[in-house]
């Protein structure tokens, strides 16, 4: 093994420019495989990020309207499955605001804190004043803006059929995304309860660790619960979008297979032609009476070792393009236009990828120098 | 003495469908510790008869004896493992790896056998190539040495297993006269101090005459077989 490796090396340093040029195809298709891939992996994550982030994976709610928080046992919903991260529950009412004369329609979200927060992130979001207390609401900064309400106003509040309070403002939250900063005036659900005189609650709310799994768990707990109550999840609501993120991931796998294939015919076609160049070499060290499982295992070093450097080589080419990419492909406010997932397991499966496949193709030309005669070298010098 | 060598009935036929018979019924046999040349025309058949008797090549029929071992019905590795450590090959074209310095050309059969080489050995590489006067150039790359300097490296790489047998072909043949002398002198003194059997391909007269043993190939038969 010694010997083989040792030919191997300085077969391919006796070669620099030959060597350096493989070496830089196979880090070239690792780049590409690591970029499409992180680029690929950010623009979903972001997108379902987007989509998912801000509402819960799995809902259960009534035929009817509203139901009762007795009817189901959340601590024993959390245990129904291990992928369950967060179990809340609220109660929604459509209702209007107004000051002045000015009024819009919001959702009054009756939550109890200390549980939402390990769906929403409330507390964290919260950009002036404090989360809601008591009988204070919180609501959203483009709300907020556009009736130019403050931390310590009164609010008028006017549900649907006719009942309206007035409510203190304790703070302004960000969810980040403008349609829930327009419309949601979160509280405590048993001020809202109490507001609307009606005991029951809208949904019981689940967040998942791996909300790509969020199916089987509504599955799981809808098998685990009262059969008038209905389960469903993000899934089911966003079907359209996980298709199309589907086809997206299926291209992706599609690119980087053609490319892995492209590095793989490359490293193949030249190892095949430094066979014939060296096959004057093969012959005099079988002359000399190298085995001819030694001299194959020449092109197999040779192979994984170019393997390697292109898998070093492209993991920096890839690690760099993806940083410069988030550095200057940017929106106007300075955040890049997708955010990349850079993912080291992933860069590492791309480079061993690229060293295994480097050992494939070094297969055909190690079985064509064990097949190689010395007797035609001697011969045809 | 004993023979080193011996080919019993070796018949040659190169070509599946256009058949080209090469050697006829060769008979011959080397003692061990000669010096023998091996001389002929070119196409007469001498050059495959040295490959067969370096396993490099397998007769159509006929028995391959070295150092008392029958070589022609043995796998490919046995007759790796016979080349490796029984024979030292000198061609015309010096055939050195040119990605390797001298030394590392000397040292390439002892790898081959145990993939490593300890200090010692080293060491008599470095002799070997004293005793060849490169000592000098031991670490060049074989593409920066003259052809009679290749040559004498490859004289120096043949000997570092210790085999029994050396089969030079045509070794001087593209060397100036001068060199050729040189390279003669060499394998006869080696001949003499470690006792090693030589067979010589050459068509130089003036230097078969000075071996122990002149065997004249013609048109694939033994013409002549003169031991001085």
């Amino acid at each position: 093994m010694r010997l083989p490796f040792k030919i191997a090396n300085r077969f391919l340093w006796s070669n620099k420019a030959q060597t350096a040029l493989i070496a830089l195809g196979i880090a070239v298709g690792v780049a590409v495989q690591i970029f499409i891939g992180s680029l690929i992996t950010g623009l979903q994550e972001s997108l379902i990020n987007k989509t998912v982030g801000n509402s819960p994976h799995v809902k259960i709610t009534s035929e009817d309207k509203y139901f009762k928080l007795d009817e189901v046992d959340l601590d024993q919903i959390k245990k129904i499955d291990d992928n369950i991260n967060a179990v809340s529950y609220s109660l929604d009412v459509p209702a209007l605001i107004s000051k002045g004369d000015k009024n819009t329609s919001i959702l009054l979200r009756g939550f109890d804190l200390e549980r939402a927060d390990k769906i929403y992130n409330i507390k964290n979001r919260i950009i002036d004043g404090k989360a809601f207390w008591g009988d204070k609401v919180n609501l959203g900064k483009d709300l907020a803006k556009e009736f130019d309400i403050k931390v310590g106003d009164k609010i008028n509040i006017i549900t649907s059929d006719g009942k309206s309070k007035e409510f203190e403002v304790a703070g302004v939250y960000d969810f980040k995304v403008s349609s829930l900063n327009k419309s949601w005036i979160i509280l405590n659900v048993s001020s809202l309860q109490e507001f609307i005189n009606n005991n029951n609650i809208s949904s019981v709310e689940i967040k998942v660790d791996d909300i790509f799994s969020a199916d089987l768990v509504a599955e799981n707990i809808k098998n685990n619960i009262s059969s008038n109550l209905k389960v469903t999840n993000w899934k089911q609501e966003n079907e359209e979008l996980l298709s199309g993120l589907k086809g997206q991931s299926i291209s992706s796998t599609m690119i980087q297979v053609f490319v892995l294939i492209a590095v793989v015919l490359g490293i193949a076609s030249v190892l095949a032609i430094t066979v014939l160049q060296k096959s004057k070499q093969i012959g005099i060290l079988k002359a000399m009476g190298i085995k001819d499982r030694q001299a194959s295992y020449i092109f197999l070093f040779q192979g994984l070792m170019l393997g390697v450097l292109g898998g070093i080589l492209g993991s920096a080419l890839g690690l760099g393009l993806l940083y410069s990419f988030s550095k200057f492909a940017v929106n106007k406010d300075g955040t890049p236009v997708v955010e990349v997932s850079i993912k080291y397991g992933f860069i590492v499966f791309s480079a061993f990828t690229a060293i295994l496949s480097a050992g494939f193709a070094s297969l055909i030309p190690a079985v064509k120098s064990s097949k190689l005669n010395p007797i035609e070298v001697i011969k045809n010098g | 003495m004993a023979n080193v060598i011996e080919l019993k009935n070796i018949n040659k036929i190169y070509g599946k469908i256009i058949k080209n018979q090469v050697l006829y019924d060769v008979n011959l046999s080397f003692k061990e510790g000669t010096f023998n040349s091996i001389i002929g025309a070119s196409g007469s058949g001498k050059s495959t008869i040295l490959n067969i008797m370096g396993t490099l090549d397998k007769p159509t029929s006929g028995e391959v004896y070295i150092d008392g071992k029958r070589t022609d019905l043995m796998s490919k590795n046995e007759l790796a493992e016979v080349r490796n450590k029984k024979i030292g090959f000198i061609f015309q074209f010096h055939y050195l790896l040119p990605e390797f310095t001298a030394l590392e050309n000397v040292l390439m059969p002892y790898l081959i056998k145990e993939g490593k080489a300890p200090k010692d050995v080293v060491k008599r590489a470095e002799e070997l190539l004293e005793l060849v006067g490169l000592t000098k150039v031991k670490n060049n790359k074989a593409t920066n040495m003259s052809g009679g300097q290749q040559q004498r490296t490859a004289i120096a790489r043949a000997l570092i297993n210790n085999p029994k047998i050396i089969l030079a072909d045509e070794p001087t043949g593209n060397l100036d006269s001068e060199s050729t002398e040189a390279v003669y002198e060499i394998m006869r003194d080696i001949n003499k101090k470690m006792g090693t059997t030589f067979i010589v391909i050459t068509h130089d007269r003036r230097i078969a005459e000075k071996a122990d043993r002149i065997v004249e190939i013609k048109d694939g038969r033994v013409y002549m077989d003169i031991v001085r």
